[in-house]
């Protein structure tokens, strides 16, 4: 499995009929089973990147190449539950041939064994961005998607939450791709972390992490976060 | 139990101001419940009640299918749009009354003209409020389906149509009540049987009872179906809403 982006230009017209670049040539790859991280402030246009690298908007310049077959699972933003169907009826739209043993593993890992049978309506925010992963880990993704899977949440659910992640990722690795304002995020999920520019994006940055995932403790967060600090004064003056 | 207290009311209001009118004009509840039995008795009743129903489910099925289908074309596809607006403009404001004759014109005066009729009057309320539904569709989960690949007829029918329900359930209940009123009008004009032809009966002759007991059952026949059949649909599709305090 091989992800390979290579966007020339992405334009919308504004109101006024102008043109307005969103993204500038942006071209990167990944692959199975590795975890690269979008990193890059509010706004910058890591959502149309996302919906272009999901075949959502075909109107770009460039080429998005990916095996025609690769199932994608995704965590969008807002979970996008069907409010009309149990968390486990969610589960399985998505996925209708997910084994039960699968499932209650899932549901186990993200605890979600309890809210089974509730509707996406009596859950807080933090639950549903959990069904969310259950929705795309039951998939059983060649490429998964994660759009700011934790943001919006306090800091202690983000802290489990990304632990449950961690988890998910370590137990089936799969290549995924996740976008995130959050340095800290991207420094504990990721093995390369791609830094985008103010709209148009472009990637000014790529900086690899070569800590295994399970040995990042607080210590060698820290470290590379410093190291990312130094970079970035580096590159400013 | 308040609304049997409000029929009670009903019931005691007509009796008295059937005393105070009196004469042919205002008959008594009872007097009307004599017809009304008489004809029962006689299978009069349940022969016209029948061929009405008859056509109320045909003209029905065939406006909210064909108007659904249409409605959600058009809330789907600019084009359509665009095509059938000014068309659907025309049928909304057209009188019942013009469609129903040309029918019986052009077509004589035939079961299949009724009923087209019947659901040409219907179709444009249909059209109008499925094609609102379909822009109200959430694209959010529209996209979600294609990220994960749902099939087509699936993502129809576990995305798209529970999204459409409400839409089709509030279409249903106006068409019904818009049918109701229609298929007397085409009845009186050009069928030999059913509810419109007895009461055009009553009127030539002039026999309120008559007319009364035949409006009355029917109207109870309307009442009973949208209590046990078109609320509780309509409940069905909202019922993973919260419910209002």
């Amino acid at each position: 499995m091989r992800l390979e982006i290579d966007i020339k230009a992405k334009a919308f017209k504004n109101a006024a009929g102008e043109t307005q670049d969103v993204l500038a040539p942006v071209q990167f790859s990944l692959r199975d089973g590795e975890v690269g991280v979008l990193v890059g402030p509010s706004g910058c246009g890591k959502s149309t990147m996302l919906r272009i690298i999901l075949g959502l908007d075909p109107d770009f310049e460039g080429a998005i190449v990916r095996p025609p077959e690769a199932r994608i699972g995704m965590v969008f933003q807002e979970p996008r539950l069907l409010p009309w169907r149990s968390v486990e009826q969610n589960v399985r739209l998505a996925a209708p041939d997910v084994s039960d043993t699968k499932l209650a593993e899932l549901f186990k890992i993200l605890e979600l064994e309890a809210h089974r049978s509730h509707f996406p309506g009596e859950l807080s925010l933090g639950l549903a961005r959990r069904v969310a992963l259950a929705r795309a880990f039951a998939v059983e993704p060649d490429i998964l998607v994660l759009d700011e899977p934790l943001a919006s949440l306090d800091d202690a659910l983000a802290a489990r939450l990304r632990e449950e992640i961690a988890t998910l990722v370590a137990s089936r690795p799969v290549l995924t791709l996740l976008v995130t304002h959050s340095i800290d995020d991207a420094v504990r999920l990721g093995d390369r972390l791609f830094f985008l520019s103010p709209r148009p994006a472009r990637i000014v940055a790529e900086v690899p992490i070569h800590i295994p995932r399970a040995a990042r403790g607080d210590a060698e967060i820290s470290a590379i976060k410093a190291g990312l600090n130094r970079r970035a004064e580096r590159d400013v003056s | 139990m308040l609304r049997l207290v409000s029929f009670a009311l009903f019931l005691a209001t007509w009796w008295i101001a059937a005393l105070f009118v009196g004469g042919p004009k205002l008959p008594s509840p009872t007097a009307v419940l004599n017809v009304m039995l008489a004809e029962a008795a006689s299978g009069a009743l349940f022969l016209h009640l029948g061929a009405t129903l008859a056509r109320v489910i045909l003209a029905f099925v065939l406006a909210m299918s064909l108007g659904s289908a249409i409605g959600y074309l058009m809330g789907r596809n600019r084009l359509a749009d665009k095509l059938g607006d000014p068309w659907l403009i025309l049928l909304l404001n057209l009188p019942a009354l013009v469609v129903i004759v040309l029918a019986y014109i052009w077509a004589g005066l035939t079961e299949a003209a009724a009923i087209a009729a019947i659901a040409i009057n219907k179709l444009p309320t249909a059209v109008v409020t499925l094609r609102e539904g379909t822009r109200a569709l959430d694209s959010a989960l529209d996209e979600m389906a294609t990220v994960f690949a749902i099939p087509r007829w699936r993502a129809f029918r576990h995305v798209v149509l529970p999204q459409l329900a409400p839409y089709i359930a509030a279409a249903a209940r106006s068409g019904l009540s818009l049918v109701w009123k229609i298929v007397l009008v085409a009845e009186l004009l050009g069928r030999p049987n059913g509810v419109g032809f007895e009461i055009g009966v009553a009127f030539q002759l002039f026999d309120t009872p008559r007319l009364l007991a035949y409006s009355l059952t029917f109207a109870a026949v309307v009442l009973v179906i949208e209590t046990t059949l078109v609320q509780p649909f309509e409940a069905r599709t909202t019922r993973w809403r919260p419910r209002a305090a």
